[in-house]
């Protein structure tokens, strides 16, 4: 829960957030938050809203309206998942999410680097800035003046918990190891940005042309905090119902059950290149004001409504 | 049953026929990953502890747990018997099953044991509890030595610092979850 003035520096952040992207000629969407049918992600849960779903994230209708020839649109809405609480996870959350055409997603880390330099500069508490691009947080000062660290996902499984990522991913425990041996890591002395991740973990982003066992994936962290995930965009609608099939599947074998968002595949192609990229606000909100526990972060949890 | 989205510190579960409490719990969710329930517990029998981490589809059975009131009634070698009182069925617990909770339990004290089934495990003392001082140094007044407390024992064999003003014989309530004094009570 914040106070008046942690308010202010919320407000402050989006009033930044949008400005910058209006600077460089993005304009905002508003895309529906009921819908009737969503993106398959197994694990994901949505809210049910009589008939229709609480999006998961605006994902499916932003990257339909690239298909119908927007080119730099970006959205700060609310999302919903259901079974989410924790230190970093409320149920309802406000994410930022933006797409921009003809990039990939090593362009949008550039941008990644020049937005949160901005948003540092702006917004971080009064006192919580030094003049060179250092955020203060908790006890000590991470660097977030350009470059930013960039590891590849099998690099990080090699260094920090020294074993082979294709081997984990048999073994089918690849979350738990990024939990507790790779995440914490991350961004302790600048931000980094993990990337190139297994394919079967990126049900929407294209997989890379040198190395067809990644897709063209990044994660940004900060103070071992995961901020936010881009990717290239898939759009190939034969590839894209492949993969919703297998998301599908999983969820079938967990006994759930999902459709085929068949109005989202039939206009992918119009799509062509584009990268888009999620950013959890409220994380961001938590980091700049040098708290560890998104609650801290936003104007209300849901324990006190 | 409980699944794992029902985790949280205090929650109480039953893994392998036996009754555990969450200690420690940190929901985790990588990008596109699966929720992992990271949990610390303990088992409330034995009291060992370990960690484990659960996934979405884990599911625990509820433990049969109830609290009875009951009145401690006296000790026999290392068995402590006490009665229900609203049945008079009479059960006991080992030395090693009430630990701490030794150093405030006297004779007719009401407290709440925890049955686990038919078996008794644990017992809630009184949050306050008002006990006797065998042991006291006499208040020197016009002590300058600059220390407002002094260590005493009370009836139950148990020491604590309190104000240098009470005595012998004295009647004191302690406060059961910190083993502190609160004040000087008149009987």
């Amino acid at each position: 829960m914040l106070t008046p003035e942690g308010l202010r520096q919320r407000s402050d952040l989006l009033r930044a957030i949008r400005l910058y992207f209006f600077e460089r000629d993005y304009i905002e969407v508003d895309t529906p938050l009921r819908l009737p049918v969503l993106i398959p992600e197994s694990n994901l849960v949505p809210f049910a809203s009589e008939d229709c779903f609480l999006h998961t994230s605006p994902e499916l209708c932003m990257k339909r309206l690239l298909a119908r020839g927007c080119s730099r649109i970006f959205q700060i809405c609310h999302c919903f998942r259901k079974e989410e609480h924790g230190r970093l996870h409320q149920s309802e959350f406000t994410l930022l999410e933006w797409y921009h055409k003809g990039w990939n997603y090593f362009d949008l880390m550039g941008q990644c680097e020049e937005l949160l330099c901005t948003l540092v500069h702006q917004c971080s508490n009064a006192s919580g800035t030094s003049p060179s691009g250092q955020l203060r947080w908790r006890d000590r000062w991470i660097t977030v003046t350009p470059p930013w660290d960039r590891m590849t996902v099998a690099e990080a499984f090699e260094r920090y918990a020294g074993m082979d990522v294709n081997e984990v991913l048999r073994a089918g425990n690849f979350d738990e190891i990024l939990v507790t041996a790779i995440e914490p890591r991350l961004g302790q002395e600048r931000p980094t940005f993990l990337y190139d991740y297994p394919v079967e973990l990126g049900s929407l982003a294209r997989r890379s042309q040198k190395n067809p066992a990644v897709a063209e994936r990044f994660e940004l962290y900060i103070a071992g905090v995961e901020l936010a995930n881009g990717f290239s965009e898939l759009v190939d609608p034969q590839e894209q119902r492949l993969r919703f099939l297998r998301e599908m599947e999983m969820l079938h074998v967990m006994g759930k059950e999902a459709a085929l968002p068949e109005k989202f595949l039939a206009e992918l192609p119009l799509i062509g290149e584009a990268a888009g990229i999620a950013l959890g606000v409220d994380r961001l909100c938590m980091l700049l004001r040098g708290e560890t526990d998104i609650s801290a972060a936003t104007p209300f949890i849901f324990e006190e409504l | 049953m409980y699944t794992a989205s029902d985790l949280r510190k205090g929650l109480k579960i039953q893994i392998d026929g036996e009754p555990y409490i969450v200690t420690e719990f940190d929901f985790s969710k990588p990008g596109k990953g699966q929720a992992l329930y990271r949990t610390k517990m303990r088992n409330m029998i034995t009291g060992v502890q370990f960690t484990q981490t659960y996934r979405s589809n884990d599911k625990f059975d509820r433990p049969n747990l109830e609290e009875r009131n009951m009145q401690f009634l006296y000790a026999q070698d290392d068995e402590y018997h006490f009665m229900d009182t609203a049945s008079f069925e009479q059960i006991f617990l080992t030395k090693e099953q009430l630990g701490d909770n030794l150093s405030f339990l006297i004779d007719n004290m009401e407290v709440q044991v925890l049955f686990f089934g038919d078996r008794p495990i644990d017992i809630t003392l009184p949050t306050f509890v008002n006990l006797e001082v065998t042991v006291a140094d006499p208040w020197a007044k016009g002590d300058t030595s600059g220390s407002d407390t002094k260590p005493v024992t009370v009836q139950t064999g148990f020491q604590l610092q309190v104000p240098p003003f009470v005595e012998q014989g004295d009647k004191i309530q302690i406060d059961t979850r910190t083993g502190t004094y609160i004040t000087r009570v008149k009987e």
